[in-house]
């Protein structure tokens, strides 16, 4: 029995060795969740990130890919889907880019959104991107396109965890560096806080026993008590307000615009519920899409 | 620039003290496992030879990530002693650096000369004797230069740590990042404090070549 897990663990261990190294994927993430109407000869006038799109022919967008329902690379039909990824394929569409073959995926873990922006890796970022003042003076953000809050996923028999106020002396997880941390830190929640770079190996470590609650945003954590609601739910009422946003170089003034009129649109139009529906909403809840923040 | 070091002290100071913590720890396990394998490597019984020389082969051939993937999430399935994280990623960094060191004070002990050890053979000494008296004070001036820079190794392996629940020094980027600080001027003040924490290991080195050198 020792043997045949010790066995499984190293199995786990190498594959999800083997997943951190695959970084890009052109061409993957052809979900037919939506099918958005590619846009023709789009301009945006004084927009250097997108003069740059434009002469290499294909948008490189940062994603998530660990994050089931938001941004997930599916390891069936290695191709990325959810929510996330399905606002990032109508934003290319819009921008004049065919979803299907235009786009290169590159997985970039939360702790590198910034400086991949920023040095010009990416062109934008779609992946639970919660929008802060701090953020605003390295990189810019259109949107909000969705509104999170900081929740608690906990094995589905535990009764001791109901919200943030029965955390006290329980081992906490969440990515490293990321600000449903500093807020369990800031707010005092807790003192045993454990770090992992994503989040599903946190969930990993909760489902091994080693913590006792993982605290992110409750569309994240959703999605993966979705994936074993057998062994994982979701507890307490959201304590926090996410707005996630795209991430964009800072001071492309023009592209955010441009990004701030498609998202509006699609709100307008029901492109926004339709992919909630297909992705988010799976799980049974819903959502209206948030006004955009032209700031 | 120094703004950012002294508004994120509290960040730099854990930082680090765990770095240097999991290093020092680490090290002498590594220094304590890795001289043991080597004596079996080079002791007259087989079965210990090719114990020892099994373990140098996998561990030295395997990438440290997976050691530490080992710890992190296969070791609790397990259903051993629960240890904390810390003293996990101690566990993985020693047993990654003993392969290193095994084959380092191998390498020494075959540099000193045959007829040293059939001198001490022939004056009655056990094989014990013969290695902690004999062959093995010879062997490690040899080893010096190579045994710093596995050490010196060592002390940036740490950072792997930093990915699997211990915050040392590679966890201070994702934090600054976090806190919109900039992480590049914070990776500066980390590759400095590296070259810091590498100076008294360059110093001891440079002292005990001094002291040890003998003609022989």
């Amino acid at each position: 029995m020792k043997l045949q897990a010790m066995a499984v663990g190293l199995l786990v261990s190498g594959l999800v060795l083997v997943a951190c190294g695959r970084e890009t994927s052109p061409g993957a993430g052809n979900t037919t969740v939506t099918a958005p109407n590619v846009a023709h000869n789009v301009t945006v006038v004084g927009s250097p990130t997108f003069a740059r799109m434009t002469q290499r022919g294909t948008v490189i967008i940062g994603v998530k890919n660990d994050q089931p329902g938001l941004g997930y690379l599916n390891p069936r039909t290695n191709k990325y889907e959810g929510f996330d990824i399905e606002m990032a394929r109508l934003i290319a569409a819009k921008l004049g880019f065919d979803p299907n073959t235009k786009i290169q995926y590159q997985a970039i873990p939360s702790a590198a959104r910034e400086q991949s922006i920023i040095n010009g890796q990416i062109d934008y970022y779609v992946g639970t991107y919660t929008i802060n003042d701090a953020r605003k003076k390295l990189i810019a953000f259109a949107g909000p396109y969705f509104i999170a809050g900081q929740s608690l996923l906990v094995k589905a028999d535990d009764q001791s965890i109901t919200g943030p106020e029965t955390l006290k002396g329980k081992r906490v997880c969440s990515a490293t560096g990321s600000t449903p941390i500093r807020r369990v830190r800031e707010q005092n929640l807790t003192d045993k806080i454990v770090e992992f770079q994503n989040y599903s190996q946190c969930v990993d470590q909760l489902l091994a026993g080693q913590v006792d609650a993982v605290t992110t945003d409750d569309a994240i954590l959703k999605g993966y008590a979705a994936q074993d609601p057998q062994h994982l739910k979701v507890v307490g009422k959201p304590f926090s307000q996410e707005p996630y946003g795209v991430g964009l170089p800072h001071g492309d003034d023009a592209l955010r615009a441009k990004m701030n009129d498609i998202l509006d649109a699609a709100a307008q139009d029901g492109t926004w519920q339709t992919i909630y529906h297909a992705t988010l909403g799976v799980s049974g809840s819903d959502a209206t899409p948030p006004a955009v923040d032209r700031y | 620039m120094i703004e950012l070091l002294v508004d994120n002290r509290d960040l730099f100071l854990t930082g680090f003290r765990n770095t240097i913590l999991l290093f020092l720890l680490a090290g002498i396990g590594a220094l304590v496992v890795g001289t043991l394998l080597a004596a079996m490597r080079v002791s007259p019984v087989p079965v210990l030879r090719l114990l020892g020389g099994g373990y140098v082969n996998i561990f030295r051939n395997t990438p440290l990530t997976l050691v530490f993937f080992f710890f992190a999430f296969a070791y609790p399935r397990l259903d051993l002693l629960d240890v904390s994280f810390f003293t996990r990623a101690v566990l993985a960094l020693i047993v990654y650096t003993a392969a290193f060191v095994c084959e380092v004070v191998r390498s020494g002990i075959n540099t000193v000369d045959v007829g040293q050890a059939e001198a001490s053979r022939a004056l009655g000494l056990t094989f014990t004797q013969t290695l902690t008296t004999i062959v093995v004070p010879q062997a490690i001036r040899s080893v010096v230069p190579p045994l710093t820079s596995v050490l010196n190794a060592l002390l940036k392996n740490t950072t792997v740590a930093a990915g699997f629940a211990v915050a040392e020094a590679g966890q201070i980027t994702p934090t600054l990042s976090e806190r919109g600080a900039s992480v590049l001027i914070g990776m500066v003040w980390i590759a400095i404090g590296f070259l810091i924490l590498v100076i008294p290991l360059t110093a001891t080195q440079r002292t005990l070549e001094k002291r040890w050198s003998v003609a022989r």
